[in-house]
């Protein structure tokens, strides 16, 4: 009797310790390869994050400077009877404003030295010196201290961005314009100050004058119309094919169709616009009537298929329940499913709408890169969108548009990163646990 | 003891007796898959009537057929005759919400909408159009959370989620909206499986309580709770009505061989 | 009928029918040893058979709380439900019969002390016709069958025409010999007690129908004449 029990005694433990043995060495082995599968997530977020983190440097490094616009500060005499005070439009400002000028430098008599001078102001300081006058009519016959913007070009150098140390050949300004220039600011007549022009005017040749105000209202009335038009549309088209449809063939095909919808390149979009609703309809060119009904198409499929997951995603015991106490299907849809469904649709479309806002492609095949100075007062007025508005700044060589391009993308992705959160707060807000 | 293809016991109430739901060769199929066969069975007016049987064996397929909640099942196809006081459910003429308005059920898994309690409540009455006014819905919502025993609780806060109650207090809170609409017939499909024993006593008390006003039908899968709760019990297998019978008379001294394996768990 | 899913039940309900069986087989043997007391007039014998008795309350005892415990912790119903419920019953009637035996060794002893009484005889008859009567009943127990249990159920007639005429016999004894008056009523009594646990039998038969089909029997129980109430059907509740 001892010994047989003994020797279960000693069995049982050596046994136990054997498996143990086992799943100890199989249990470093697949603790390393958990160690790992976590370094490589690790690396791979700290290679998007080195990737996202350099295109913000460059953007933001390129862009901040457009937010600072520099003007000079000038005296202008404004003799009685150079400005009539009942058609204050008909004075010849700029003549005024080049006399100021000249005032500082006297010494500067040639043709060619006065134009090279009076390429120092904006096209747009007559303006500036017409608001002065018209706001202050008391200032004819005196002069009135006003603040004209520089031209880019010399924006540019007072930002830095001109090198000095060029030959005089490959620079935009001569070596007398940076002397002037340089007198200008010692005599403390340039000024910085927050560059609320580019967002208040539309766009314009000259790149001081140039603003994104009027891109800003085109995108808004375009993404109005795509709103207005393709939330509606698609919660409806989600709600029937989930809800009502019947379970046929026919019905399968709707479904792929729509899937592959989501993965057409956007420009195709661009193409069936122009053919039907520019030439076939006739709608207006340019119109945000037009870029909204394009982006419609566009984002449609994107908000079907979020939809449906929505509604797929209440619970059918919910559904039974309405069903169970008389509701009828509309009824049970409407006053139980959709309420439910509804933040994942609101995400849905919040995305959809981020990424119609991005869009460039189809909008450019309905016209909407003309070059529109207005800002447009509707949807059927001719504009453009920030997007495009990007690709068209992009084009021009000036300096100061490269600056504004980036000041530009630095706006819009502000707005996407805004959509987006505001896509991913709504989500929270309202999860449900069942 | 009967081990033949008839039911055995008395599924069938006599003539002079009321019942509220009768079923006759009443055959359900899923696609080619039948799932009831032949089922005859009469339901008594003001009692509960319990369903058993294992696994797979239609007892919940036949409760979704006396308010047609199988017709929101797509291929499922129910044939033969369910009456209701005399009238056939599944004519044409029927409406399916109205049916469903005089048939409440109540679900396994407590299932309160996402709304307040009083809303739960309210639903019903508002869309069948029971109350006139708000002072006649808000008596109708008092009047259905006392009835299930649920208004002492309850009163402080009829503006909270219905889904912040415990498991026991929602499906109280479903029993309460199922009564609000006035139904004749309550059907209960496993209304206890997810609770724990003391909420399971006071749901079966409230059945019990019910009973005056309601005829009953409750599917479970505890026989304990069917001899604590019904009058009449149903035992179904593999889509046949094997026996139905007095409770008493099938846990005491069922007739057929299937009953007893099933009861004394001798199954399998 | 396939057994239980769950074996410690099955296994349970078949401790249960030992206890009965083992229970029924030492009263069986009570009976038989107080009987052979009398007829062998052996007060070792008749002392033993009043001590063993208190074995037969203590297995009483151990099926009492077998029971409920399997009622409490099983939930059982249908056959189960009567089974149990009849092995509770069926061992109250078992501690009954060993009562009853055991009166009739304590009368055997004090009968031995008196010189032998003729009508002796048919108290053995009556004894053996009664051993039957049980053994039989514990078989239809054992075996579960109705028709054994229903014919030992309408045997019980002749214990009681057995004990009418006993009776009779007895009474004609006492009147020829007035010595004969005492050790005449001890036979009585045990005759008594021996028709009592024909009774008892027959209560265990009862039960044995209702374990196996639900039901009581329809008929009557059939009777023999009883010699008290000469005339008239029936006696004091069986």
């Amino acid at each position: 009797m001892d010994t047989r029990s003994a020797k279960a005694a000693r069995a049982a433990p050596s046994g136990r310790s054997q498996i143990a043995e086992t799943v100890n060495a199989g249990l470093r082995r697949r603790y390393r390869a958990e160690r790992r599968f976590r370094a490589y997530g690790i690396i791979a977020i700290l290679v998007a994050l080195g990737m996202l983190a350099t295109l913000f440097v460059t953007i933001i490094g390129k862009g901040y400077t457009a937010f600072w616009q520099h003007s000079l500060e000038l005296n202008v005499a404004v003799p009685a009877d150079a400005v009539n005070p009942q058609d204050l439009g008909s004075a010849n400002y700029l003549g005024l404003l080049r006399d100021a000028l000249q005032a500082q430098f006297p010494e500067v008599d040639t043709r060619q030295e006065r134009r090279a001078l009076f390429a120092m102001l904006s096209d747009g300081a007559p303006y500036a010196l017409q608001d002065a006058v018209a706001e202050d009519p008391s200032v004819i016959g005196r002069s009135v201290t006003v603040q004209v913007a520089l031209d880019d070009d010399f924006d540019m150098l007072a930002k830095g961005h001109i090198d000095a140390n060029l030959p005089e050949a490959q620079r935009r300004l001569s070596d007398a314009q940076v002397a002037w220039y340089q007198a200008l600011a010692e005599r403390g007549m340039i000024e910085g100050h927050f560059n609320t022009t580019l967002f208040t005017s539309g766009d314009s040749r000259q790149a001081e004058m140039s603003g994104i105000w009027g891109a800003v209202v085109g995108s808004f009335f375009t993404l109005a119309v795509t709103l207005a038009l393709s939330f509606p549309i698609g919660v409806a088209t989600a709600v029937y094919l989930e809800e009502f449809a019947p379970k046929n063939r026919f019905t399968d095909l709707i479904e792929v169709n729509i899937n592959n919808l989501a993965a057409v390149p956007s420009i195709v979009f661009g193409l069936l616009g122009l053919a039907v609703f520019l030439q076939f309809f006739g709608l207006p060119r340019s119109a945000p009537l037009v870029g909204g009904l394009v982006l419609t198409l566009m984002t449609l499929p994107t908000i079907i298929i979020a939809s449906r997951a929505a509604l797929k995603s209440v619970p059918p015991s919910i559904r039974e329940a309405a069903l169970g106490l008389g509701a009828s299907k509309l009824q049970m849809i409407l006053h139980h499913v959709l309420p439910l469904a509804m933040p994942g649709m609101l995400t849905g479309t919040i995305i959809g709408m981020a990424q119609a806002l991005g869009e460039s492609a189809p909008l450019l095949m309905i016209g909407m890169v003309a070059f529109v100075v207005d800002i447009p007062n509707g949807p059927l007025d001719p504009s453009t969108v920030l997007p495009v508005q990007i690709f068209l700044w992009a084009d021009s060589p000036e300096r100061a548009f490269v600056e504004r391009t980036s000041a530009a993308i630095m706006v819009l992705l502000a707005f996407l990163v805004f959509m987006n959160a505001a896509a991913v707060w709504l989500r929270k807000k309202f999860e449900r646990r069942w | 003891m009967a081990d033949t293809q008839t039911t055995a016991g008395t599924p069938l109430v006599a003539q002079g007796d009321a019942a509220k739901i009768e079923a006759r060769d009443c055959n359900v199929f899923y696609g080619e898959k039948q799932a009831l066969r032949n089922i005859a069975l009469d339901i008594k007016a003001n009692e509960v009537t319990s369903f058993i049987g294992p696994s797979g064996c239609g007892k919940s397929t036949f409760l979704r057929c006396l308010n047609r909640m199988n017709d929101i099942i797509d291929g499922c196809r129910v044939s033969g005759s369910i009456t209701l006081d005399g009238e056939d459910i599944y004519h044409r003429r029927i409406d399916v919400v109205q049916l469903r308005a005089r048939i409440g059920m109540v679900f396994q898994k407590p299932n309160p909408f996402p709304k307040s309690i009083y809303e739960n409540v309210a639903y019903g009455p508002r869309i069948h159009g029971l109350a006139r006014n708000k002072t006649d819905l808000d008596e109708i919502v008092h009047t259905s959370l006392e009835r299930a025993g649920l208004l002492g609780e309850v009163k402080d806060r009829m503006d909270q989620p219905g889904t912040g109650l415990s498991g026991g207090q929602q499906q109280r809170l479903c029993i309460a909206r199922a009564i609000a609409v006035n139904p004749e017939v309550i059907l209960m499909d496993e209304p206890c499986s997810a609770l724990d024993p003391i909420a399971t006593a006071k749901i079966e008390e409230l059945i019990d309580e019910l009973r005056e006003n309601y005829t009953i039908v409750i599917v479970t899968h505890s026989m304990q709770q069917a001899a604590r709760v019904s009058q009449r019990t149903a035992f179904f297998h593999l889509g046949n009505l094997v026996e139905c019978n007095d409770t008493e008379q099938i846990f005491t001294n069922p007739q057929h061989k299937l009953t007893q394996g099933y009861i004394t768990g001798r199954f399998g | 009928m396939v057994g239980h899913t769950v074996r410690s039940f099955e296994e349970e309900l078949n401790q249960l029918t030992n206890i009965i069986v083992r229970m029924g087989g030492l009263a069986e043997a009570q009976l038989a040893g107080a009987i052979q007391a009398i007829v062998r007039r052996d007060s070792d014998l008749a002392a033993r058979m009043i001590a063993g008795d208190a074995r037969i309350d203590e297995m009483e005892q151990e099926v009492h709380a077998f029971t409920v415990r399997l009622l409490a912790l099983r939930q059982p119903f249908a056959d189960d439900l009567r089974a149990i419920v009849g092995a509770l019953k069926i061992s109250a009637e078992l501690e009954r019969i060993g009562d009853y035996a055991a009166n009739v060794a304590k009368r055997a002893l004090v009968l031995n002390q008196a010189p032998p009484v003729k009508p002796v005889a048919g108290i053995p008859q009556m004894g053996r016709l009664v051993q039957e009567i049980v053994n039989d009943v514990l078989d239809a127990y054992v075996e579960r069958d109705v028709e054994k249990a229903m014919a030992v159920w309408r045997r019980d007639k002749e214990v009681d025409e057995l004990h009418t005429s006993l009776f009779r016999d007895l009474v004609s004894v006492m009147m020829e010999d007035p010595r004969n008056i005492t050790p005449s009523t001890h036979l009585m009594f045990i005759a008594k007690s021996i028709e009592r646990i024909g009774d008892h039998a027959t209560n265990v038969a009862e039960t044995i129908q209702f374990v196996v089909k639900g039901t009581s029997p329809t008929e009557r129980r059939p009777k023999g004449r009883d010699s008290a109430f000469d005339g008239e059907q029936g006696d004091d509740k069986a």
